[in-house]
């Protein structure tokens, strides 16, 4: 043996260690997957020794081999092995590698779970941190489920550092495995007021994140989070809060409201750009979901533009980005307030950046609007001629395509000079946007019927331009805007000036080197120019035309008749054959026109892009069925991508349409004409034309592509689109000036003008006011008939995050509705459902299954019921509590009884009582008072269910038999409230439960009774008091107790006083200053019908016996007309029970600590006992602060340990209805009392 | 939309790993995909440019420290002004750690920085920004070697 260990060290000398292997790497540049090759293969030998150390070591360098690229899979199992090492060093090495490396797929994972089990409960905090970071990285749904239980018991560990690590894991936790996230929420929350500020951070990380994908679930949690931003000074956890806010508003609207304020003084005050940045995100998101008419709106998105517009003229690029970023949100609800801004955004165009530049192309896309698109759109062509050879400029052409096709054409007012801009753009070469182009020259063409003679005549001359075709070979691209051209021209070929001369530009030669499918489209248009130029001549003597055209075709179409492209090819046949058919009907002087143009009838319309999704699946078709059995090799769906513009799709005869388009048309004539009679850059067209389009210019005289030539029209200097820029100008002015002239006239015409807003007649300019040059109205897109009205998108199914979908509203609330179920237990742990209330027979209604918390039943509506009367109650309290915060006395450490009862922050010790206030959002922003309690009554569920309820409890506490005892005697609402308290006390015990008996082992027999720790301290007809009482946690001297006051009478309780006598072991803690007999003004009054709780403080010397302490509680019962005072006397009773402070215990330490010769035994024997095991259990557990360190079958060792640091140990059997305690203690007396106590629990029950 | 981080890299300028913490399980040929595209977007960019750059579905949030690009990737919607402060944290927690970090310290105690990285961030969240008190930690972690 010692000989290996030698052999092992001395290996270990020749072994390379890290540092080897890094420098290693490093000179081996050249032939670097050779060395590393040979490393491994080193490592593999040094994996194969004993010695734990060698493996550490080469595990290390695989990880480090691993970042650098390289498969180190296969070493799992020795990762495994390193993992387990005893020593921290390996340990850390090993769990690195595994987190590295490791995967939902890795299957030695399952070999790990009692080893990070082991390491999660070490009594090293660095093992446990070490074993947490890992398991964040490679948890698997597995690992999740089996170890949620310990990560959860860590949440309370004593070390901060564990804490907040175990905190954050949750969060991992929850995503494996979403059924823990009901079970271990309540803690979670409770993480929110952890003393310490970094797990306070992380319990805000994770309910932030888990909020973040459902937001619905945690509106609850805003008042809480409201308060921690308010005080925070934390700017990471700011961030994430107000994130969270953005996320929790669109649902709340209300809550944001309350939000502007605080967020806009952050705004103000803080110096973080990342905070400043994140607030005024928020503000813009909550600006966004509110209602537009909420006034004082306008300065809070003043400010915000204003802090932007600051963060845009910084010179730091990152800022300038962000700053534009924010700005585009705003944009989109507030546009105006962004459009002044407009010279800041053109400048961004110019910055060295190009995300810089995208940007504000963002923002210019939604500043447009009908008076400064033109100007725009000018500045982005400047743009686009800098940007020459760039992929910005592809996104700037996209950009101003997007700009103005937006909503629908919106804001385009002259569609010439779209065109214009349009045919601008083909002039750019190398652009991959041909497509966009030609789509965009198609739709505006179809869809803008008085812009098809303008369209046409440019898109002529696009054919006749050669420079498009030439560039076809490298640009591919560009040239699909010839697809569109030929379309248009063929389609709408009676606006053509010069059909023949179209026609011949069609079928020159060069054609044939465009791609098929644009050869296709010439072909098949050049036929209906074909038709056009028959039509055109038909009945005039001169027949020469028409025969030149047909021989044109005969001898151009054999090209095409030739082209490898089948679709080419038919259509040239076809068309050839044809067209020498209709040329031996010329010969024959036979009319053939009209049959020719037969062939191409039709009008088209534009179909809405959606109509096809909305036709209603006709009864009894199944769409998903098959026709034919599903072939055996999955055949691609894939369409043709190439752009086919669906000429055949749109080509659908609508007859019943145009005999409105002839009056629309007749109509839009007579306008345009007159428009051009003032346009000086009109020529008139020859009186000849018969078509009502033809008075546009010339092919020739139209400025496009290759026009540097001599162009009488081009004003030097302006691209031709600009033209229409300075026409649109003047045309404004004049109609300007016309409406001033109108106006004065009385309005006299107004109808007989644009169709367009001319509603509002006074002001300056404003958008509607511009109308539109064209008169163009935009043919509305059809729909089929019945069309599907709605069509919401659904939550996508796949959604990784909807299982963490889970209602935790009502979890923790106090409220036992919504317990969890026991297939919602975590699986080591027992949880003690409360939901005595929920079984059928109480309520007699539906019963929820409670795996849906999705599904609102009945019951569900119900508890938001309650909501809503508990928040009156809230209100109630709330109005206490502050007068309890404006009293005189000092704060808590003096002594003076805490106003406690609904607030999380000061009563960690009772979880449950947070949510009340916290679930309560309803009332936390609604910012009106309470109207008078006994409105609320009255107003309060009239339903029977809860009476019912209420009428069935289970009566297994005093204090609940009592109370139900006492129900009888009143009235309905009384009842009511009654039933509400003993809810909420069930929830208390519930919930606590859930926390105590996290260590209570594998038990999953039938569920516990409710259990309560709150029992009666003394009753008289006003008012009833009910106790609890716990050893202070941070104080081995004190003791808490938490008293309940129930308003039972009519009348209104005021001035409560509440006193005791001391004794010489403990002494009630009164405020400085006052005397030892002084009793303690109660922090409230009482309306009737209600209850709050008030916490008082007493010190104890000596807790090894309990105390018994007498006192008086003295108040004022306030009637309409009298009042009178009233006592009430009480024994507090202290038992060796209530020093107990439930402490987690390791077994190990649990095994030491009776090893050691420091504790006393006895032992004790309970007769009798007919409780399941583990009711005994919980019952020791929750009565007297017990928990469970381990249980085998019927026997478990439990552990406690008092407020002054004894430890008590029990062990438990339980056999034939006998029940025996040895118990352990460094305390006897204590221990004796202890036992004799839970004794007594158990004769008692 | 998640806010949690993605993962955290660490590249020097020829595209070498010195740290890759991953936040969301991929496999090893996609985190090699990733770490090659990360270092292709960042490298191309300098001074005049922002320090985000639109990456697939999400954003990395970079700096260059000397030879080496720190990178974060996130949700797009998440705060980029915080997570750059963060990246300086962590620059600067390492530097402190290291006594003035260069790539080299980076390379051969690789391990070390895994451990720093884990005492700042965790399951994808930042867990501590206190750099007196993760510097605490480490030292107490380096006597337990």
């Amino acid at each position: 043996m010692a000989l290996k260990m030698v052999k092992g060290s001395i290996d270990r000398i020749f072994d390379k260690n890290l540092q080897d292997l890094v420098r290693g790497v490093r000179s081996h540049r050249e032939d670097e997957a050779k060395y590393i090759s040979s490393c491994i293969d080193e490592i593999k030998q040094e994996l194969k020794q004993d010695n734990i150390a060698v493996k550490a070591n080469a595990v290390c360098k695989l990880t480090y081999l691993q970042m650098l690229g390289y498969d180190i899979s296969w070493a799992a199992f020795n990762i495994v092995e390193v993992m387990s090492s005893s020593k921290f060093t390996y340990k850390r090495i090993g769990y690195l590698a595994a987190s590295q490396c490791f995967h939902d797929g890795t299957d030695v994972i399952m070999l790990t779970t009692n080893q990070i089990r082991k390491d999660l409960s070490s009594p090293n905090q660095y093992d446990t941190g070490v074993a947490l970071t890992g398991l964040s990285c490679f948890v698997t749904p597995d690992l999740a489920r089996d170890l949620a239980n310990d990560i959860m018991t860590l949440m309370s560990h004593t070390k901060p550092y564990i804490r907040k690590k175990a905190v954050l894991i949750m969060y991992k936790v929850f995503l494996k495995y979403p059924e823990s996230l009901r079970p271990a929420f309540p803690r979670l929350k409770e993480k929110l007021d952890d003393p310490d500020p970094g797990v306070q951070s992380a319990a805000v990380n994770v309910i932030c994140e888990l909020a973040r994908r459902n937001p619905r679930n945690y509106l609850s949690l805003a008042p809480l989070f409201f308060k921690l931003m308010t005080s925070s000074t934390n700017n990471w956890v700011l961030i994430k809060i107000i994130k969270l806010f953005g996320a929790l508003t669109p649902l709340e609207p209300r809550l944001g409201k309350k939000l502007i304020e605080p967020l806009t003084n952050l705004i103000h005050s803080t110096s973080a750009m990342s905070l400043l940045y994140e607030c005024v995100n928020t503000v813009i998101a909550v600006l966004i979901s509110l209602s537009s008419g909420m006034p004082n709106h306008s300065a809070s998105i003043q400010l915000c533009v204003q802090k932007l517009r600051i963060l845009i003229e910084d010179s730091d690029q990152n800022l300038k980005y962000l700053g534009l970023l924010a700005m585009s949100k705003i944009l989109k609800t507030h546009p105006k307030s962004v459009q002044s801004h407009k010279d800041l955004v053109l400048q961004c165009l110019d910055d060295k950046d190009e995300s810089i530049r995208l940007r504000a192309l963002d923002l210019l896309y939604g500043m447009v609007s009908k008076k400064n698109l033109m100007e725009i759109v000018k500045k982005l062509m400047v743009h686009v001629d800098k940007a020459e050879g760039t992929t910005y400029r592809d996104e700037l052409l996209t950009k101003i395509i997007d700009i103005c096709s937006q909503s629908n054409y919106q804001y385009i007012t002259n569609f010439e000079w779209y065109i214009s801009i349009l045919v601008e753009l083909t002039r750019l070469e190398g652009t991959r946007h041909g497509h966009l182009i030609a789509s965009q020259m198609l739709d505006v063409a179809v869809r803008v019927k008085a812009i098809r003679g303008f369209a046409v005549v440019q898109m002529a001359t696009l054919l006749d331009n050669t420079t498009l075709l030439a560039g076809s070979g490298q640009h591919k691209s560009i040239c699909e805007v010839l697809y569109a051209a030929a379309w248009i021209c063929g389609e709408f070929s009676e606006h053509l000036e010069d059909p023949v001369h179209t026609l011949e530009a069609m079928l020159r030669p060069k054609v044939a080197t465009l791609p098929g499918h644009i050869q296709a489209i010439y072909i098949q248009n050049a036929a209906k120019l074909f038709a056009a130029v028959l039509n055109g001549q038909q009945g005039t003597p001169d027949c020469q035309t028409m025969q030149e055209s047909s021989q044109l075709l005969i001898d151009r179409l054999p090209l095409f008749v030739q082209s490898a492209d089948l679709e080419v090819q038919e259509r040239a046949s076809c068309i050839l054959q044809l067209v020498k058919f209709i040329q031996k009907l010329q010969h024959k002087e036979v009319e053939v026109g009209e049959e020719v143009t037969a062939l191409f009838a039709g009008e088209l319309n534009p179909v809405a892009p959606k109509a096809q999704k909305k036709v209603p699946v006709p009864d009894g078709l199944d769409l998903d069925a098959w026709i034919n059995e599903p072939p055996s090799e999955s055949e691609s769906e894939d369409e043709k991508p190439v752009a086919v513009f669906a000429e055949e799709e749109l080509r659908h005869a609508r007859p019943h349409h145009t005999e409105v388009d002839e009056k629309e048309l007749a109509r839009r004539r007579e306008a345009r004409k007159q428009e051009q009679a003032n346009n000086p850059f009109y020529i008139k067209a020859s009186p000849t034309s018969q078509k009502g389009y033809q008075d546009s210019t010339g092919v020739e005289h139209i400025p496009v592509v290759q026009i540097d030539l001599s162009v009488p029209l081009k004003v030097p200097g302006m691209s031709t689109s600009d033209k229409y820029l300075k026409l649109e100008e003047e045309r404004r002015q004049r109609e300007r000036k016309e409406r001033g002239k109108k106006e004065k006239k009385k309005k006299k015409k107004r109808e007989k003008r644009s169709g367009m807003g001319r509603r509002h007649d006074s002001g300056p300019e404003s958008e509607e006011d511009i109308a539109p040059a064209h008169m163009v109205d935009i043919v509305t897109e059809e729909m089929p008939e019945n069309a599907l009205s709605s069509d919401d998108d659904e939550k996508d199914p796949n959604d990784p995050y909807r299982a963490l979908d889970v209602d935790l509203d009502k979890l923790g609330t106090g409220n036992p509705q919504r317990p969890l179920a026991d297939s919602e237990k975590l699986p080591v742990r027992a949880h003690r459902p409360t939901n005595i209330l929920k079984s059928p027979a109480d309520d007699g209604e539906v019963q929820e299954v409670p795996k849906e918390p999705k599904k609102k039943s009945k019951k569900e509506k119900r508890d938001k019921e309650e909501e809503r009367k508990k928040s009156k109650e809230e209100k109630q309290r709330r109005k206490h509590h502050h007068e309890a915060r404006k009293g005189p006395e000092g704060g808590p450490p003096t002594g003076e009884p805490i106003q406690s009862s609904y607030n999380a922050e000061l009563e960690p010790a009772l979880p449950t009582a947070a949510p009340v206030e916290a679930s309560d959002p309803d009332f936390w922003l609604s910012s009106t008072l309470l109207s008078s309690k006994s409105q609320e009554t009255t107003e309060a569920t009239p339903g029977p269910i809860p009476e019912k309820a209420a009428d069935v409890g289970p009566g297994s506490e005093p204090e609940n038999t009592k109370s139900s005892k006492h129900k009888k005697k009143k009235q309905k609402k009384d009842k009511e409230k009654e039933e509400k308290k003993r809810k909420k006390q069930h929830g208390h015990s519930g919930d606590r439960e859930g926390e105590e008996s996290v260590q209570n082992g594998t038990l999953e027999e039938e569920p516990l009774p409710p259990m309560s720790n709150y029992s009666l301290l003394a009753e008289n007809s006003y008012v009833k008091m009910v106790c609890d009482i716990q050893g202070n946690l941070q104080n081995g001297s004190q003791v808490v107790v938490s008293i309940i006051f129930e308003n039972k009478s009519t009348s209104f309780l005021k001035s409560m006083e509440f006193n005791v006598l001391d004794s010489l072991n403990s002494k009630l803690q009164r405020p400085e200053g006052s005397g030892p007999h002084d009793g303690l003004t109660v922090p409230f009054q009482l309306p009737p019908g209600v209850s709050n709780e008030a916490r008082f403080i007493f010190s104890v010397q000596s807790i090894v016996m309990p105390q018994r302490l007498k006192g008086t509680l003295t108040f004022i019962v306030k009637a309409d007309d009298s009042s009178t005072h009233e006592k009430l006397d009480f024994k507090l009773h202290f038992t060796c029970s209530s020093y107990l402070i439930t402490t987690p215990c390791y077994s190990d330490t649990f095994a030491k600590l009776l090893e050691s010769a420091d504790l006393k035994g006895t032992s004790v024997r309970l007769q009798e006992v007919s409780l399941p095991f583990h009711h005994l259990l919980a019952k020791i557990c929750f009565h007297h602060h017990f928990s469970v360190v381990e249980r085998i079958d019927s026997c478990a060792s439990l552990y406690s340990r008092s407020i002054q640091g004894h430890h008590v140990c029990l062990l438990v059997k339980y056999a034939h209805q006998t029940v025996t305690i040895d118990a352990k203690c460094d305390e006897s007396s204590l221990l004796g009392n202890v036992l004799e106590e839970i004794k007594k629990t158990f004769s008692q029950s | 939309t998640v806010w949690e981080i993605r993962f955290i890299l660490i590249q020097n300028r020829a595209g070498k790993t010195r740290l890759a913490k991953w936040y969301m399980q991929f496999d090893d040929d996609e985190k090699q995909k990733l770490i090659e595209e990360v270092h292709a977007v960042v490298t191309v960019r300098d001074a005049k440019h922002t320090n985000f750059v639109e990456f697939r579905n999400f954003k990395i949030i970079y700096r260059r420290y000397a030879g080496l690009y720190f990178c974060i990737c996130v949700d797009v919607t998440d705060n980029n002004l915080a997570y750059l402060e963060g990246i300086h944290n962590f620059v600067e927690v390492l530097n402190e750690y290291f006594h003035n970090v260069c790539e080299l310290d980076l390379v051969f105690n690789f391990y070390k920085v895994y451990t720093v990285v884990d005492e700042m961030f965790l399951a994808g969240e930042i867990r501590e920004t206190s750099q007196t008190k993760v510097l605490k930690q480490l030292l107490m972690l380096q006597s337990l070697e």
